[in-house]
């Protein structure tokens, strides 16, 4: 059942919260152990939520669009009291303050948190294998990555776990799972949704953005969580749009173009043509669709690749075991920072934070960080020409369909290059979403990407929802049918325990 | 003499050190960075109060203690105060940037300071001193203050301390500082630029400049130059001087100390020195060559500040009068030189000066008045009026100078008007027949006195005898008489006898 329409139940008092939250508690709990899509399955919070949410609607209230609603939480969204661990040792017992504000806004829409999200370690990474708690699995081939960094939520709603989840995507770590996972995952334009509370990766590129198994639940989520907050300066200072009644708009006399540079090399042929048979049903729909050169989008990677990890390292400075979360004691100050940070951070975050170091060195910074943010410029330049006669652009997702545990955790550069279709849409601020189009020669699910200018979420969105209409059928994981693996522990919902 | 032996030898009161050597002149150089908390409500950027000296760790918010995902947000009133120093220190307000100032320190929450790097609100000033020197002032910048640490154990320094306390309530204080050029030549100099930069700062409300609350912290760039020479030497960076009177020792002593390192035949270092107030004397702390790499960047969770034209003029139309316009207001009623009336400004007794001139008072008679009998509480409240009517009465003879002092110290605490207390006192000036008859007598009662002044050679034991007889008369009218009549008799009588 898609989110709207377990909120339309419940709101009509068809359905009670609790019942639906049960319902997919108990799918958690007899299954997330095969996937470990969980971190920590927040049961008696959610149960809380639902009281509140079935004693609103017999007073007679409406207790919000997504009444009733199981949401998971990627962990690097602070909850208040709930610990929030980025699927870091580096965090051990921090229980933030505060709320998100994202978290904040679905609460009030009637959703219900159900639990935090494994990701890549404080979201760097593609694939969910750097976490401190172990990797999660794609729960259409245990034996691959559900992609990353936000894997956990885009398992937890391929599995069937939630109809809906929320990620961050900084250089594609929502899109990118996504498609790998065979669900609709959106990146909104920067600004658009207020990053307070969400754990920094790189400040200028994060974005949150929801997971969900149609479009139309997915701007339904984002409709919720979008509209500007006054505790995030880079917050788009204007109301929610309002993006689901523009879905069934078709695509009739709208411009495509499908961007020729991220079909070529790289990029495996069963995605590309895939891509191109989204490119054609939106020309049978009515659009206009051509091939389009965007040279800039080459640059992307690099240009990212030293910005995000140069914000990274100045964001990562905190944790320092003076404060919060992990402390690993020593003689000095200095070594106690020194040493809490050697344990706590995990390999891929350490090269991260010696990359960004290097990039803002003295005497570095012109060559590096500094020429990655003219090279970004250049790219936002190149877009918004593309985009003079241009409605959407279009790419695969990912170049590849899921790929195997272990397959790229020993060349950093590969795994990097997973997001070479994504990277770019973060470095202009752009919006981007990925429609699940069927699948590869391994079964596994292809996703396609419609790319928007900023605040181009509607006509995304009604591409989008073409796509879905023509998209062929990705079939339903199949989970349940085997045991669940040794190395990742079965998740208890009675309470609440980090794994 | 070694540097260590000359303690308090140092630089003479206009900056020149002459060396016991050779007898060289050496010229100090000084530039001073002072920082000043501003007197906002609430922090730089979080809605934490800012207050003093409140219990440890009670002004704190997930921002001002750098919790995950926290964000800061710009406190407006903090902006105004700083643009209004700006503009009270003749700078341009520009469009500016913050930036991350990276440095792993424990009373740094986020172990990055937000400040301002390459494009600063404020730049190129000055400051103009009572005596009409202007100041160069570089720039006058925004940043965020530390939390506060207080080392428990060993003597209270870091090195051998048993363990470190943190307060944060200061870490995120808005602060400007203010960077001024090396454009004063000795610790007076940089004592004056400090007393009028903090009158500035109390008179427009950006800072209460307390430096004995920290408030207001100055670090002191200090050189030497051979005498006529147009180059700057190689600088060190004096911290910790907690007092004006610090900085006036540190100066001179470490000029001093420059002078013996050249004259030594080596090359002065540049680096950081700490004063030490007990010892009198500056150490080494961190020498510029192992100097930390700040790797300034541009803050990504806040967008550029660019300041409206009608902001800045709103801002620079809510300054109160200057104190060196209020000096030259003052100096110019009065004919005489702004410096002349720095005192009346800093006792903010130009106004009563202005207005009693105004009201007919002779000028100099109140600007004497308020240099040298109104030095105390109430002062501010004298009625303008009968301040005026007291100098009028003094003019004309109606009171001498020593009855017009008493009546006006009792204006201050009665508030009463001058004539009613003369008239209370039963003072009235006497005339000149009466003046000779005491003076006739005073003569008659000490006749070999009388002879020995008459006589004497030598001006220093006339001046003595003079004292002795106009203290008599002084006496036997009851001090009715006016002291400059007196003298005027006496030395009259003295000629007359062929003295």
């Amino acid at each position: 059942m898609t989110a709207l329409a377990l909120a339309a139940a419940v709101r009509s008092g068809a359905r009670t919260a609790t019942d639906v939250l049960e319902e997919h508690l108990a799918v958690i709990d007899r299954l997330d152990g095969e996937v470990a899509a969980f971190n920590l399955v927040t049961a008696e919070l959610a149960r809380a939520q639902a009281e509140a949410v079935d004693a609103a609607v017999a007073r007679g209230e409406d207790p919000g669009p997504l009444a009733g609603v199981p949401v998971a939480l990627k962990d690097n969204l602070c909850t208040r009291g709930i610990p929030t661990t980025c699927s870091s040792r580096i965090l051990e017992g921090w229980r933030p303050p505060y709320d998100a504000t994202v978290v904040t806004r679905l609460v009030a829409a009637g959703a219900l948190v159900v639990g935090k999200t494994n990701l890549d370690e404080f979201a760097r990474g593609a694939s969910t294998e750097n976490s401190a708690f172990g990797p999660t699995r794609n729960p259409h081939d245990p034996s691959r990555v559900p992609g990353g960094s936000s894997g956990g939520s885009a398992a937890a709603v391929a599995a069937g776990f939630v109809p809906i989840a929320v990620g961050s995507d900084t250089g594609g770590s929502i899109r990118q799972p996504a498609a790998l996972c065979g669900v609709v995952g959106l990146k909104p334009t920067y600004g658009l949704v207020s990053r307070y509370g969400l754990v920094a990766f790189a400040s200028s590129l994060d974005q949150i953005g929801p997971f969900a198994t149609t479009v139309a639940d997915a701007v339904a989520c984002l409709e919720v969580m979008a509209g500007h907050d006054p505790l995030d300066s880079t917050s788009i200072p204007e109301a929610s749009p309002a993006l689901q009644g523009v879905l069934a708009d078709g695509v009739d006399g709208l411009r495509v173009g499908v961007v020729s540079e991220l079909l070529g090399e790289g990029v495996a042929p069963e995605v590309a043509t895939r891509t191109r048979q989204a490119a054609e049903a939106l020309a049978a729909a009515g659009a206009t669709v051509e091939e389009v050169s965007v040279p800039a989008t080459r640059l992307g990677l690099s240009a990212y690749y030293l910005i995000a990890p140069a914000e990274a390292s100045s964001n990562l400075s905190r944790y320092d075991g003076v404060r919060f979360g992990l402390r690993v004691d020593a003689p000095t100050t200095g070594e106690m920072m020194e040493r809490t940070r050697t344990e706590g951070f995990g390999e891929e975050v350490k090269r991260r934070i010696m990359l960004g170091t290097y990039a803002l060195s003295a005497g570095y910074y012109d060559a590096y960080y500094g020429k990655a943010q003219r090279v970004r410029t250049l790219i936002a330049r190149a877009f918004a020409e593309t985009y003079a006669d241009h409605d959407v652009l279009l790419s695969p997702t990912s170049p590849t369909t899921a790929f195997a545990f272990g397959a790229k955790t020993d060349d950093p550069m590969a795994m990097y290059l997973n997001d070479v279709c994504t990277i770019p849409t973060n470095l202009a601020g752009h919006a981007a979403v990925s429609v699940p189009y069927g699948v590869g020669d391994d079964g596994l699910p292809i996703g396609v990407q419609v790319l928007a200018p900023a605040l181009g979420e509607a006509v995304m969105g009604r591409v989008a929802a073409a796509l879905e209409r023509s998209a062929p059928t990705t079939p339903p994981p199949t989970l349940g049918s085997r045991p669940a693996d040794a190395t990742t522990s079965g998740t208890d919902t009675s309470a609440e325990g980090v794994r | 003499m070694s540097a260590e032996q000359t303690a308090g030898n140092g630089a003479d009161g206009a900056g020149i050190v002459v060396s016991d050597t050779t007898g060289d002149r050496w010229e100090t150089v000084v530039g001073l960075e002072v920082h000043a908390e501003l007197a906002t409500a609430t922090k730089l950027f979080s809605s934490a109060p800012n207050a003093f000296g409140d219990e440890p760790n009670t002004n704190i918010d997930p921002t001002s203690l750098g919790l995950p995902g926290s964000l800061p947000v710009l406190n407006r009133r903090a902006v105004e105060l700083a643009m209004a120093v700006g503009l009270a220190l003749n700078c341009d307000v520009r469009p500016c940037v913050f930036a991350r100032k990276n440095y792993f320190y424990p009373d740094m929450p986020k172990n990055y300071q937000i400040s301002q790097f390459d494009q600063p609100l404020n730049v190129d000033g000055y400051l103009e001193l009572p005596d009409g020197r202007r100041i160069g002032i570089e720039r006058a910048h925004v940043e965020e203050d530390t939390g506060k640490n207080s080392h428990v154990g060993g003597d209270g320094r870091i090195h051998g301390a048993e363990h470190s306390l943190i307060d944060y309530n200061r870490a995120g204080v808005p602060l400007i500082e203010i960077v001024g050029r090396p454009d004063l030549r000795s610790a007076d100099d940089a004592r004056a630029y400090v007393s009028e930069l903090r009158a500035v700062l109390v008179a427009i409300g950006a800072s209460d400049g307390k430096m004995e609350e920290g408030s207001l912290r100055i670090d002191a760039n200090v050189s030497v130059r051979p005498v006529g020479s147009d180059e700057l030497g190689l600088r060190c960076e004096i911290k910790n001087v907690n007092s004006l009177r610090s900085l006036g020792r540190a100066i001179e002593y470490e000029a001093r100390r420059q002078v013996d390192v050249i004259e030594g035949g080596e090359r002065v270092r540049q680096e950081t020195r700490h004063w030490d107030e007990e010892a009198g004397r500056t150490r080494p702390g961190r020498s510029k060559e192992e100097a930390e790499d700040y790797r300034y960047f541009p803050e990504p969770d806040l967008v550029p500040l660019v300041p409206d034209p009608d902001w800045i003029a709103k801002v620079a139309e809510g300054l109160p009068p200057l104190p060196a316009e209020r000096r030259r207001r003052l100096a110019e009623a009065a004919g005489v030189l702004p410096a002349q009336v720095a005192l009346h400004v800093e006792r903010d007794l130009d106004h009563l000066a202005l207005a009693a001139i105004e009201r007919g008072g002779d000028p100099a008679r109140v600007v004497n008045h308020v240099e040298h009998n109104l030095a105390v509480d109430g002062a501010e409240a004298l009625d303008p009026g009968y301040f005026a009517a007291l100098v009028t009465m003094e003019v004309s003879g109606e009171l001498t100078a020593t009855q017009a002092k008493a009546v006006l110290a009792e204006m201050v605490t009665s508030g009463r008007a001058p004539a009613e207390i003369a008239a209370e006192r039963g003072y009235e000036a006497m005339d000149t027949a009466a003046l000779d008859v005491a003076l006739d007598e005073v003569i008659a009662e000490h006749p070999d006195d009388w002879a020995a002044y008459v006589a004497a050679d030598d001006p220093k034991k006339a001046k003595k005898l003079a004292g002795f007889f106009v203290g008599k008369v002084m006496k036997a009218t009851a001090g009715q008489a006016d002291g400059k009549a007196v003298n005027q008799a006496l030395a009259a009588r003295r000629a007359a006898s062929g003295g």
